[in-house]
């Protein structure tokens, strides 16, 4: 299959590349760009004039609900959401239910996914068994089976020494941790950031310690283990700041941050909207601020969209009953352009946060347009805008801040390995 | 930002869920409504027909005798019909969802839900997802909101005070989980009281209270000093359980109300309570049944103002 993709704008932020070129495509590899090469006949030709062109997105945090939590999503449906939101590779945690912590599990995952033919999935295995917080997972197992990296997903871990030993014995594989640094006394039953908002609301609260003592807590074992720790999430003023302080020292840490949180603040709660409930809590300007200056200073590496969908029936509850969490998959590129377009941020590194960056995280071959690698592209109109709309979103989960809102940036065509798995 | 989910468009109230974001003049019309009430809960036919034929049902998803009953009493003096529904016992049990309940009963043609629910924005919850014509009164949501509360110690603060923007107030006790304390507050400082107080241990603060335009006082003594009007909240078990407090006994000897304690206050202060009271714990008995208390006058006047509240909401 030859694919000529015409005169769209490139945009390649690892190679440094933003210009009007085609891209050509064999047998689903980028085999050049700019000049054409010689008897190039394109089977299909797509008119990226107006367009962008750029890596397929790379998200680091999307739950797909599969295996268990069917009601909430299937693969099917997340994995059409994800290509809809230009997404072609994705890390999705290992919260289901079981855990990912048998390979079996795993392996059953990545082939269901491979067959889908749509976006790269790369499952991160369970830390410990059940994500109990107790036993180690057989991770050189989980990792032959397909697992990037380890984490407890939203099970925070109550024993410290666990932490270490966790870390110690990833450290020995040279395997990544990714931590969401929250520590579970200090969130007891909280909904939301510890501020003027949830005194008003009257809300149950969680303190920035909760986030900058748990951090301190794997920043510090880090040290002693040499593990190589990514953050989830980050998501106060005082976080970045010891995450910058941890970076200057040398530590291999990472971070990202998700979407919502570049732009929401605890102000959009508004009157109990359920749809801003999520974890961590959206916090103050201050830290929606800070968060925005780590992303451009590089303290953070990458957002993502931390997509969770939830059922309708579990967000039409009061504030602190209903489930956390916002659908987010085809909301991901549109929030980065909103957050380019407000800073004044040019489109190479912001878009540098959704492609060359996680994809260093997540240690594949993705998030660049290297000639020879996989033809993974989103092409997309940036100027063209759009309404999240429940009945216009993909995916299931119909949840987000967002709802009713338009949005500026839209997906027009998505290639993975050089087959369009989505177009407008 | 959303309009304002307790005013239609007119600017009337639709619904009383909070006392935050109401204009004073609502409020006010609110207290001067209710004074009209007064005189007919002291008549021998205790009944004005003004809600007759209208239903209100009682949502309490959290147990009451004493607000129950308040709304009960006041519904019935304006002939209306009223339900009361026990939720905990019934379908929330079965795995009903609080809408399918909410639902159900608007279908049985209700005109005014009065909901209590332990979560706050149950209230508000509910008023966004009933039909137009039916209105929601919040008897107390969560630690969020305790509106008609509020609203019956505003009206009783003016029958013995008259004038609002002379006073110094001061609240004392669990700031942090009461919906009383936040809707007193928002009322206070809407109408016009010029010094209002918090006085609580810090475990019992929620962040930032200043914002809510209050000065606050760890030490008793110094924020009781002058001060015309004693907002006492009650302070639950639970408390101790949760590492906020050692025990009632120490919260008494810094926070109780004790003759001592009340005399540096005005000679002519007033004490208030919501009830019900933990006597010899936020309040003795020698304060609670003297002179300065108007605690009694507060059930009194509780009636007329709620009875006040549900007149106003059907009549917009």
């Amino acid at each position: 299959m030859r694919i000529l993709i015409k005169n769209g704008r490139v945009i390649d932020p690892q190679n440094g590349m933003d210009a009007i070129n085609d891209v050509f495509i064999i047998a689903g590899k980028i085999v050049a760009i700019g000049a054409e090469p010689d008897c190039f006949q394109a089977n299909h030709v797509i008119n990226a004039k107006g367009l962008v062109v750029c890596p397929g997105l790379v998200d680091l945090s999307v739950r797909l609900r599969e295996p268990g939590l069917e009601y909430k999503a299937t693969l099917e449906s997340e994995m059409r959401a994800a290509v809809a939101g230009g997404i072609t590779s994705l890390a999705c945690p290992p919260d289901t239910d079981p855990p990912l912590d048998e390979p079996g599990l795993v392996e059953m995952l990545k082939h269901r996914a491979k067959s889908l033919n749509q976006a790269h999935v790369y499952p991160i295995g369970a830390l410990t068994q059940g994500l109990k917080g107790e036993r180690l997972t057989e991770m050189a197992e989980l990792y032959d089976a397909g697992c990037v990296a380890f984490s407890q997903s939203d099970k925070l871990l109550l024993d410290t020494r666990v932490m270490m030993r966790a870390m110690q014995y990833a450290s020995t594989f040279g395997f990544s941790v990714w931590l969401r640094p929250e520590d579970v006394s200090l969130a007891n039953s909280g909904v939301a950031h510890d501020g003027e908002v949830a005194t008003r609301l009257g809300l149950p609260a969680i303190p920035v310690c909760a986030e900058t003592i748990a951090l301190s807590n794997i920043v510090l074992i880090a040290r002693e283990t040499g593990a190589k720790v990514h953050l989830c999430r980050v998501s106060s003023a005082e976080g970045v700041a010891m995450l910058r302080a941890a970076r200057q020292q040398g530590l291999p840490i990472t971070c990202d941050v998700a979407a919502n949180y570049i732009h929401l603040t605890e102000m959009d709660i508004n009157f109990f909207d359920s749809n801003c409930h999520l974890v961590p809590p959206l916090r103050g300007l201050s830290d929606r601020d800070a968060l925005r200056a780590g992303l451009m200073d590089g303290t953070i590496d990458a957002v993502c969209s931390d997509h969770a969908p939830v059922d309708e029936d579990a967000k039409l509850l009061p504030f602190g009953e209903s489930e956390a969490g916002a659908t987010g998959l085809e909301l991901l590129l549109s929030l980065i352009l909103k957050w380019a377009e407000e800073m004044k941020i040019p489109l190479i590194v912001a878009l540098s946060k959704i492609t060359s960056g996680p994809a260093r995280i997540l240690g594949v071959k993705a998030g660049h347009l290297s000639l020879g690698t996989a033809a993974d592209l989103c092409i997309f109109d940036p100027d063209q805008y759009w309404k999240v709309e429940a009945k216009t979103l993909v995916s299931q989960g119909k949840n987000t801040p967002f709802l009713g809102m338009e949005l500026q940036g839209r997906v027009k065509y998505t290639l993975a390995d050089g087959i369009i798995v989505y177009e407008d | 930002m959303n309009n304002n989910p307790q005013l239609n468009k007119n600017g009337e109230l639709q619904h009383l869920l909070t006392t935050e974001g109401l204009p004073a003049s609502i409020l006010l019309n609110i207290l001067d409504t209710a004074e009209s009430f007064v005189g007919v809960t002291a008549r021998d036919i205790k009944k004005v027909p003004l809600l007759r034929g209208k239903s209100i049902f009682n949502l309490f998803f959290e147990p009451s005798t004493r607000t129950r009953t308040t709304f009960e009493i006041a519904a019935k003096r304006l002939s209306a019909d009223v339900v009361n529904l026990n939720i905990a016992a019934s379908s929330q049990s079965k795995g009903e969802t609080l809408l399918d309940t909410v639902n159900n009963l608007s279908a049985m043609h209700a005109d005014m839900f009065v909901v209590r629910h332990s979560q706050s924005g149950a209230a508000h919850l509910i008023a966004r997802h009933v039909r137009p014509e039916i209105h929601v009164i919040n008897a107390g949501d969560g630690r969020h909101a305790h509106p008609t509360q509020a609203l019956l110690d505003m009206f009783t603060i003016r029958r013995y005070k008259r004038n609002f923007r002379n006073l110094r107030v001061a609240i004392v006790g669990d700031i942090l989980h009461s919906r009383v304390a936040r809707s007193q507050i928002h009322a206070l400082t809407t109408l016009g009281v010029p010094e209002v107080r918090i006085i609580a241990p810090k475990t019992l603060l929620p962040a930032k209270v200043e914002r809510l335009g209050v000065h606050v006082y760890h030490d008793m003594a110094q924020g009781l000093k002058d001060v015309d009007v004693l907002l006492m909240l009650r302070l639950q078990n639970e408390r101790m359980l949760g590492a906020c407090l050692p025990s009632s006994e120490e919260y008494f000897k810094h926070y109780g109300l004790t003759q001592e304690k009340l005399a540096l206050a005005k000679q002519d202060s007033i004490v208030l309570h919501p009830g019900p009271m933990n006597r010899g714990i936020e309040i003795d008995s020698a304060v609670a049944d003297g002179k300065q208390s108007v605690i009694l006058p507060q059930v009194t006047f509780g009636i007329a103002v709620r009875m006040a509240v549900m007149t106003i909401l059907a009549g917009n």
